[in-house]
């Protein structure tokens, strides 16, 4: 049962020494209970105390990490059912399976989508960052082979799937130090495959056929047995009992402090349709509603993009707006005569504009300024997108060096600043655009007509 | 420990709405979407495909091809391919044509436009305005006019244009759209100055304005989200109406949907890119809440049945 932050106080020093970083031992409880500190902060708890507390203070889903080094995926460590209650954390691994049954081209063809699967959006890189391995032949060494040129490859955080742990040792020691997540610790292997995952440290994936009410019974022992890191999949019979049993754990780990459950889930929608376009749509709704991992068939690029594109989209801090990089944006190859558009750097915002633009097929202009991610209205009304700090923007932009004339248009919601904006920028003539984006189209053909 | 799953704690219902005449109803939750293992799971969310009333103008090759280039200029023919072909739930005739900075088509021919498709389907018909409150509150006089009795649904009804056309509408007997920017206490308000009209909470759908994949799909899903929350959970009367998401036009607005693999090799297969630009974007608003998608994409209308059917279980 979940202790509160004053439960938990009962039980520090109360001295508030300071040490955890926290100016008072109560701060620190509400902390711990929101699972946002560790009790290990606290230097001076009693042994007796940290043995009660450790169950309380421990985060309510466990953030697992699969492979190593700067590749490695960090995945769970989710606090909220809701993204707008503050955000998620740790944005779900997404990757395709190879199996050892397939033909070399088929795998090297794999292989070739993972590394294609990589696109720049918004100043950040949205990839494949797993991939999951496959032992369909059930003879170890082909399995080893297999692990061994897939981790050469792409060196990137693998789950290895066998069942046999014979299979899994032969993998396991194809990949010494990549940390693979182990799939298919079942009721039957448990013994066998705990025991390989404590030899080699790796996190393993509890996966019963019969879903999560049996899996809690085999994380319990898997985490009796001294392993920490566990994935769970969900019953995968179906896509509604995985959708299912995906809401139902993250609502048991975090509104129940359900321990047995308190870990990052896995799903794979390549189980359960061999229609490409089906297998992407259920990965979606995976990806919306609360997988830590999500493996797919197979990622062609036309697939992956709005797969990761998605991942972005729900793991968006809700409170930090994105933002693009202030600067000069040249749509449609503008040339010298071309207008000349300032707006903010609400991701939104370039967005919606540069598309409008773009659809205008009038080659323009579009200078972007750093108003912290705020869109138009609301810059203006925090004083971000003020007639200084544009007059500012604009001689900083180095747009005049890209234009003959000095014809500036500015958003027409702030029309009322067009006067003093007049007034900065005394070598520019400040025209009132539209008001929505939706307008710029026949704007810019007017204006340009 | 044995496990043993807790349901949430609901303490409202999502109200049903009637579209068209042949029976088709939205709505009827008493759970979260998807969530019908701890209750009564209402309707299944319907796909409505959506017709132009000009022949359209930049749309990608590959969705033109799939649409078949012989139909676009004709909304008749247009619709009745989507009844009879890609099994749509229903069809949405948009009046972009009507638009002041467009082909500015007179409140009498969309009206004439609007007639002929209602005559030539049997299943509802969805009509939304070029989103011009003032012309749109002008088109509607008409349109809802000449589909009396068709119950049809018109939008998109905003603040400035809403005592206009929720009249038309319960003058004519219709379902309205109500569309606010992408916010749970103006979808709120709308509603009550709706209601306050006298206009049947029956007969009100809520579009919370729509952003694509990419490109503001985060803010529509979670005030969806804080919608159903509100409905479901906190038993909210006035967001208790099923939601529209008029979709299509977004999500092929988007660069990726619309782009050659010529100009971005990376970003693979065009026709195959667009389809998921727009299934994805319909599966979030689906697990968000929606109860009607309007969409475009034949392929994607067939995609989006299939997935509510596996989710739904």
């Amino acid at each position: 049962m979940a202790l509160t932050g004053l439960d938990i106080y009962k039980k520090l020093p109360k001295t508030n020494c300071g040490d955890c970083g926290l100016p008072t031992c109560l701060a620190f409880g509400m902390k711990l209970a929101a699972g946002q500190a560790e009790l290990s902060a606290c230097p001076h708890v009693s042994e007796e105390a940290a043995a009660e507390l450790t169950e309380a203070s421990a985060p309510p889903i466990r953030l697992v990490t699969i492979g190593a080094g700067d590749s490695a995926l960090k995945v769970g460590g989710e606090l909220v059912m809701y993204r707008h209650e503050k955000t998620y954390y740790n944005p779900c691994g997404i990757g395709l399976v190879i199996e050892d049954a397939m033909a070399d081209g088929e795998v090297d063809e794999r292989i070739a989508q993972t590394k294609a699967a990589s696109f720049e959006r918004i100043g950040q890189t949205l990839k494949a960052d797993v991939v999951a391995v496959r032992s369909a032949s059930g003879d170890g060494a082909k399995f080893a082979a297999l692990v061994g040129k897939v981790n050469d490859a792409l060196g990137l955080p693998m789950v290895l799937m066998a069942e046999n742990a014979d299979v899994m040792k032969a993998g396991l020691e194809a990949c010494k130090g990549a940390n693979p997540l182990m799939h298919g610790v079942t009721g039957d292997n448990c013994d066998a495959m705990t025991a390989l995952a404590k030899e080699h440290s790796c996190p393993v994936c509890v996966s019963c056929a019969d879903g999560i009410v049996a899996a809690a019974d085999i994380t319990a022992k898997v985490e009796a047995a001294g392993i920490k890191d566990i994935v769970i999949e969900p019953a995968w019979d179906s896509p509604a009992n995985t959708l299912k049993e995906l809401i139902q754990g993250r609502r048991a780990a975090l509104r129940e402090k359900f321990r047995a459950l308190g870990f990052p889930f896995i799903a794979f929608p390549c189980k359960q349709t061999d229609d490409t376009y089906v297998e992407t749509a259920l990965a979606g709704a995976y990806i919306v509603k609360y997988a830590g991992i999500v493996i797919l068939g197979s990622l062609e690029a036309a697939k992956a993009l709005p797969l990761v594109v998605l991942r972005q989209n729900v793991y968006t801090d809700p409170q930090q707006p994105m933002q693009v990089e202030e600067g000069i944006y040249p749509i449609n190859s503008p040339d010298a005569d071309s207008p000349v558009l300032v707006t903010t750097n609400f991701s939104l915002t370039y967005f919606t504009v540069s598309g409008e633009i773009e659809a205008s097929r009038v080659p323009t202009w579009l200078i972007v300024m750093d108003a912290e991610g705020l869109s138009v209205l609301t810059a203006w009304a925090a004083g971000k997108f003020v007639p200084d700090r544009i007059a500012k923007f604009v001689n900083r932009s180095g747009i005049a060096d890209k234009v003959g004339h000095r014809k500036l248009v500015i958003p027409g919601y702030v029309a009322q600043i067009s006067g003093e904006l007049d007034e900065e920028l005394p070598d520019w003539e400040i025209t009132v655009g539209v008001r929505e984006a939706g307008d710029i189209p026949p704007y810019l053909k007017q204006m340009t007509a | 420990m044995v496990y043993s799953p807790a349901a949430e704690k609901y303490n409202g219902e999502i109200g049903e709405v009637v579209l068209g005449t042949d029976g088709v109803k939205v709505g009827g939750q008493k759970v979260l979407p998807f969530q019908g293992f701890e209750g009564e799971a209402g309707n299944h969310p319907i796909i409505a495909i959506e017709v132009l009333d000009v022949e359209p103008e930049g749309w990608p090759e590959a969705l033109v091809e799939a649409i078949g280039q012989d139909v676009l200029g004709d909304p008749v023919a247009w619709a009745k391919k989507a009844q009879d072909e890609w099994g749509a739930d229903a069809v949405c005739l948009s009046l972009v044509g009507t638009d002041p900075n467009a082909a500015d088509r007179s409140p009498d021919e969309a009206a004439e436009t609007a007639k002929a498709v209602s005559d030539a389907i049997s299943m509802p018909l969805i009509v939304y305005g070029s989103g011009n409150v003032e012309k749109d509150a002008e088109v509607f006089q008409r349109v809802g006019e000449v589909l009396q009795g068709a119950n049809a649904v018109i939008g998109p009804v905003k603040e400035d244009n809403y005592k206009t056309i929720a009249a038309a509408a319960m003058g004519f007997g219709h379902v309205v759209a109500g569309e606010t920017p992408i916010d749970v206490n103006m979808a709120k308000q709308l509603n009550i100055l709706m209601t306050n009209l006298g206009l049947p909470a029956d007969k009100i759908l809520v579009d919370p304005s729509t952003g694509a994949l990419g490109y503001g799909l985060d803010y529509t899903f979670s005030v969806m989200e804080r919608d159903r929350l509100s409905a479901l959970l906190q038993g909210d009367k006035v967001l208790q109406m099923p939601i529209i998401n008029n979709m299509a036009k977004e999500a092929w607005k988007s660069k990726e949907a619309k782009v050659s693999a010529e100009e971005e090799p990376a970003w693979g297969d065009a026709a195959e890119r667009g389809i998921l630009w727009e299934v994805l974007t319909g599966v979030a608003l689906l697990m968000g809440g929606a109860d009607v998608l309007i969409i475009r994409h034949p392929k994607a209308a067939d995609v989006l049945h299939t997935t509510i059917g596996l989710l739904a279980g």
